[in-house]
């Protein structure tokens, strides 16, 4: 794995006096889809901003393609495509014209057949002569994606794509991603919604109040958030778990009024119906069962309020 | 260089103007024809000769002028505001184009639109009054170096406003004065003499003086200076432009 987009030490202090960014370092890998997932004002923005070029960092170091972005900003922005999180568009241009303007402004001459190619993965090919105006917002999310790809960048910066996007159209921008993912492109995303995390992405990156506070596989998150916790309360309460179910994973709670069982919903089988029925043939009254899931959203919440 | 870049932003801006060709065109000439008629017709019939030429052909330059001056700040100063303004400045500021390179774009766009102005405004012009130009190559080198330097004013100007007022602000009540009292529609010695000492201080007069110079051989300050004085203006605006962008004031946060 090679590092496409080094953030070394970066922060940022807006005029204002606000700290936006505090020490942010951060090492996207070539060819990964990173979701990076915070509340608002946590400062996803400012550090895509930097990045690309938009705001000037008070301190730090930003490296693309190996490219510094302040003192070799043509070759670290030549492969930099960026979607904004605000619906910024000349209403009065025409969707063709301002997506062939976007590749122009990249230094890349007109290809009609790229921009047809592009237009039409996001259906917009049908609405390339109309005005920007007559589009409806979820269209002019796709026009500011279009472009952005029309440059063909190789690394791609999506913050938050699905905003006020309906359920239909998620499913196709995240089919236009995952697109993009098999040609190679990088794709960095900000999101609030941690389904869409972990339908695409393959690592996430939690961030608050201008911090990192992990950057972790998937995978390895999904594995935490996959434990689940059953929760046995029992009808008469118990000194200790007797022995014929001592092949579980089974530990005492609430003073011997209930058992609590961990397993992992990712297994083919979770052994509740054998528990279940060992537990009566032990001789134990089940008077209520619950679950409680171990979600992203949970390790989440704690996290950002672990920060507080 | 980003020579596509640079193109992309002329062609942008070009499109606008002819999107809108009532507001971009045909208003400057409407107002022109309006000026001839009240003046040159009204006046002209009152003012026989201006240092030996005749007054509708002696305000001729002036017109030209006024409408290039305003057209090009106008036009420049809307161009790059417009994008800060709706936010489309963020692609602007993430391309792989330097500052010079976007001010060309923009300018050069400004400023072949009011060159375009001008040059119909002279065609409209030779309708109602008889045209000489004694010295064209320099009547186009005022003209292209006004355009070009009243642009790149424009250009700063749009950058520093922050609202529409602002943007309105310099063109209605800096440009129009001074060009009016910049000596459009008469002679400098037709003033009384304290006056024509304030007219001195006025940078539009020499602008005016030395184009009119390009058409009749009749100025009221030496054309060496009028040039001169373009030269350094341009030279300011140039510096200034440098420095907004090297510092990002009201451009990147
Ligand atoms: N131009 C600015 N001037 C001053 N403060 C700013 C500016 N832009 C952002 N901030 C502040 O910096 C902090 C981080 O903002 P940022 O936009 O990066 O957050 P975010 O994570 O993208 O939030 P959201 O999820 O709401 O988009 C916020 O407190 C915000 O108020
Ligand atoms: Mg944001």
């Amino acid at each position: 794995m090679t590092t496409i987009v080094d953030v070394a030490d970066l922060t940022k202090t807006y005029g204002s006096g606000h700290q936006a960014l505090k020490s942010v370092s951060l090492a996207i890998q070539t060819g990964e889809i990173l979701a990076l997932l915070g509340p608002n004002g946590a400062g996803k923005t400012t550090l895509i901003s930097i990045i690309c070029g938009i705001v000037t960092p008070t301190s730090g170091r930003v490296r693309v393609a190996g490219h510094d972005i302040q003192s070799n900003f043509r070759a670290a922005r030549a492969v930099v495509g960026l979607v904004p999180q605000e619906i910024t568009l000349e209403p009065f241009e025409t969707v063709q014209n301002t997506v062939r303007f976007s590749r122009g402004l990249f230094g890349k001459p007109n290809d009609p057949v790229l921009i047809e190619k592009v237009l039409r993965s996001l259906s917009l090919w049908d609405k390339r002569k109309a005005q920007i105006k007559e589009l409806s917002g979820g269209m002019k999310r796709r026009v500011l994606i279009a472009k952005a790809l029309s440059h063909e960048p190789r690394v791609l910066f999506l913050d938050e794509p699905t905003a006020g996007v309906d359920v239909e159209l998620r499913k196709d921008m995240w089919a236009v991603v995952e697109g993009l993912r098999a040609q190679g492109v990088t794709i960095i995303l900000t999101t609030h919604y941690i389904e869409e995390a972990e339908a695409i992405a393959d690592r996430v990156g939690i961030i608050s109040k201008g911090e990192i506070l992990l950057v972790e596989d998937k995978a390895t998150l999904m594995a935490r958030m996959g434990r689940k916790e059953m929760i046995i309360e029992l009808q008469s309460p118990i000194d200790k778990v007797p022995e014929a179910l001592g092949a579980y994973a089974l530990t005492r709670a609430s003073a011997g009024e209930a058992l609590t069982y961990t397993y992992d919903t990712q297994k083919g089988r979770t052994g509740i119906t054998r528990l279940l029925s060992d537990i009566s043939a032990a001789g134990l009254v089940v008077r209520d069962v619950q679950t409680r899931q171990n979600s992203l959203e949970e390790i989440f919440v704690d996290l950002v309020k672990d920060d507080t | 260089m980003n020579l596509q870049g640079i193109l992309a932003i002329y062609r942008f801006e070009m499109a606008r103007t002819f999107r809108t060709p009532a507001q971009s065109i045909v208003s400057p000439v409407i107002s022109t024809v309006l000026y001839f008629v009240v003046f040159g017709a009204a006046i002209g019939g009152r003012i026989e000769q201006v240092d030996g030429v005749s007054y509708g052909a002696f305000i001729v330059p002036g017109l030209i002028m006024l409408s290039v001056l305003t057209q090009s700040i106008s036009n420049a100063s809307f161009g790059i505001y417009f994008p800060k303004f709706i936010g489309t400045i963020y692609e602007l500021l993430s391309a792989p184009i330097s500052y010079y390179e976007i001010v060309i774009g923009y300018v050069g766009a400004a400023a072949t639109k009011s060159l375009m102005i001008g040059v119909i405004i002279l065609a409209t012009a030779g309708l109602f009054v008889p045209l000489e130009i004694a010295h064209p190559i320099w009547m186009i080198t005022f003209l292209v170096l006004t355009c070009v330097s009243f642009s790149l004013l424009g250009f700063i100007i749009g950058i520093i406003s922050n609202n529409f007022e602002q943007l309105q602000l310099v063109p209605l009540l800096v440009i129009t004065p001074l060009v009016f009292l910049g000596g459009s529609f008469y002679s400098v010695s037709m003033l009384p003499p304290a006056w024509q000492t304030v007219t001195f201080f006025n940078p539009v007069l020499y602008l005016i003086s030395g184009f009119r110079w390009s058409f009749y051989e009749v100025s009221d300050v030496d054309v060496g200076l009028s040039l001169l004085a373009i030269s350094v203006f341009l030279v300011i605006c140039m510096t200034v432009t440098w420095w907004i962008f090297k510092t990002g004031y009201k451009i990147k946060s």
